[in-house]
């Protein structure tokens, strides 16, 4: 039953980078966990403890060296290469510099992976002005991402990563950049993503914001899963 | 289908405007790729040109019918006479075997080693001048016919020196065919490189639409509209340059012409053939930026 099966499931994931002349470094050892759909996980850590890397390892810009991944019934192992692209359609994902394109509108940014997905022209407006109204910026379409404070700039970000409705929200340090204010605006943005039934897992060094959601938490130190709040 | 085509449109207008925001780049691109492609179309056009005129000098070819060696004075005069009233033919001289002899005495330098010969060794010739206009396929029926004629040994078409210039134009056409190709790998390679450099300045937008899920195709899309319409209108440059060199020469040309009483003129590029050249540019452009494009997937770290 598809309520029954964990929107993600790691086994024993281990990355290890080639670092040259036959060394190499374990980014990831041996990590497994599970998250179950709808729930708010926060992945922590000391910088250079692995967090990019477990997400890399979700969106397939990355493959692990060893265990297995499942996310949403998808042994990411045994996935083509031709479906990757509608693999990555099932996820959203919010980056720390938030990447939007800068020779294209609020509008177009946030369009993109509807548009990329072939969606139906009509409904894309609805689409987008529903997500950029579910982040505060209705209103913006028009203006370039530069004229935006970061705030903006990160919330049209968000909303580029759910305006197809993902099942799946990735986001990597969202709110490296922002202020107190800024970031606590986001998480909230977040939490009421939560209670819409999305899954989110975000990784952050924001531990003032990861206690105050009150959320399972996965801390990874020196690529160890070394503690879950859940297990 | 309506809204792929509509998706299509949009990417094709988005590419327009991606080559308008840089004009002097793609201005020197297009000439780029149009002198490329004028050079090998106008070579073609010169070739169609020398081969036509070559073709109207072949109706001044004539036949020269050799007779057999015991023919008399009488005989060949009275074989003139009638192929005279022949239809297609404008005039026939007769040379006798001494007026031959004479010739050829005066012009080869063989005179005394001829006086050892104890007889004439050269055979009388009707020489058979066809009516003017006369074409190159109905040259060759009236010279089968006139072989056949009694008394004639053999008759020959005086086409040598035009066989000649014949079989340089086909070694011109091939030369230019080689060329061809090599130019049509330039182009290959400038769009190549262009599309190329383009798809490095969007960097960032390739990676982001890949993690949002646009398919590979999705992606070279506009590159490949982009690299098409370089194409195009180099192509399109290309013709142009072609039809401006010609409107240069067409003066002189029929000067030079009508100096000759000959009613010979330029021929141009005929319209197909211009759209050929057009769209052989539109195919090239495509393909070099989906060799660039392609190759710059592959080699990416995602996958
Ligand atoms: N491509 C790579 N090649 C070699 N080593 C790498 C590569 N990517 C990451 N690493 C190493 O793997 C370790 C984990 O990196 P990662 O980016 O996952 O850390 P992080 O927890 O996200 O850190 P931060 O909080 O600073 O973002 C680091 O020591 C890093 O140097
Ligand atoms: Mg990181």
């Amino acid at each position: 039953m598809a309520t029954d099966s964990p929107m993600i499931e790691f086994t024993h994931v281990s990355m290890r980078y080639p670092l040259g002349a036959g060394s190499y470094y374990d980014a990831l050892r041996a990590v497994s966990f599970t998250v179950q759909p709808g729930e708010m996980v926060f992945v922590t850590g000391h910088s250079g403890a692995g967090k990019s890397t477990l997400l890399r390892l979700l969106t397939l810009m990355e493959r692990p060296s060893r265990g297995s991944i499942v996310v949403n019934r998808k042994n990411l192992e045994r996935l083509p290469r031709r479906r990757l692209p509608y693999y990555r359609r099932e996820l959203g994902i919010v980056f720390q510099d938030n990447k939007l394109l800068p020779d294209r509108t609020v509008y177009d940014n946030v369009a993109l992976p509807l548009i990329a997905a072939g969606m139906d022209d009509r409904e894309i407006p609805k689409r987008v002005r529903a997500s950029l109204d579910l982040v505060g910026l209705l209103g913006k379409e028009r203006q370039f991402p530069v004229v935006l404070s970061g705030g903006e700039q990160q919330r049209v970000g968000i909303a580029r990563a759910v305006v197809h409705r993902p099942s799946l929200l990735i986001a990597d340090e969202p709110t490296g950049n922002l202020d107190v204010e800024l970031s606590t605006a986001i998480f909230d943005l977040f939490a009421s993503l939560h209670r819409h039934g999305t899954t989110l897992l975000i990784a952050t060094h924001d531990l003032r914001q990861v206690s105050r959601m009150e959320q399972r938490t996965l801390t990874l130190q020196r690529g160890e899963l070394v503690r879950d709040t859940h297990a | 289908m309506k809204a792929w085509l509509l998706r299509h449109a949009q990417v094709l207008v988005g590419s327009f405007g991606q080559l308008a925001r840089t004009p002097i780049a793609t201005a020197l691109t297009l000439t780029v790729i149009g002198i490329t492609l004028a050079l090998p179309a106008g070579l073609v056009v010169a070739i169609n040109n020398l081969d036509r005129l070559s073709t109207g000098f072949d109706r001044g070819g004539q036949i020269s019918l050799f007779l057999k060696q015991d023919t008399n004075d009488a005989a060949a005069q009275k074989l003139a006479q009638q192929l005279r009233t022949r239809s297609g033919v404008a005039a026939v001289e007769y040379i006798s075997r001494e007026a031959a002899l004479a010739e050829f005495r005066k012009h080869s330098g063989f005179g005394s080693a001829l006086d050892a010969l104890s007889g004439n060794p050269l055979p009388a010739v009707l020489v058979v001048r066809p009516e003017a206009g006369t074409s190159p396929a109905a040259l060759e029926t009236l010279r089968t016919a006139l072989a056949r004629q009694p008394g004639v040994e053999l008759a020959e078409l005086d086409l040598a020196w035009v066989k000649r210039l014949h079989a340089l134009l086909e070694l011109a056409e091939r030369a230019v065919w080689l060329l061809a190709v090599l130019l049509a790998a330039a182009v290959l390679l400038i769009v190549g490189n262009t599309i190329r450099l383009a798809v490095l300045n969007r960097q960032t937008e390739i990676e982001v639409i890949q993690l949002v899920g646009g398919t590979p195709a999705f992606i070279r899309r506009p590159f490949l509209y982009a690299g098409w319409l370089q194409g195009l209108l180099g192509g399109l440059i290309a013709w142009l340059l072609v039809e401006l060199g010609l409107l240069w020469l067409t003066g002189p040309v029929s000067d030079l012409a009508g100096l000759y009483g000959s009613p010979f003129g330029l021929e141009g590029l005929p319209f197909a053939s211009g759209l050929a050249l057009v769209a052989s540019g539109g195919i090239l452009g495509w393909l070099g930026s989906r060799l660039a494009v392609g190759w710059h997937l592959r080699r990416q770290s995602f996958r």
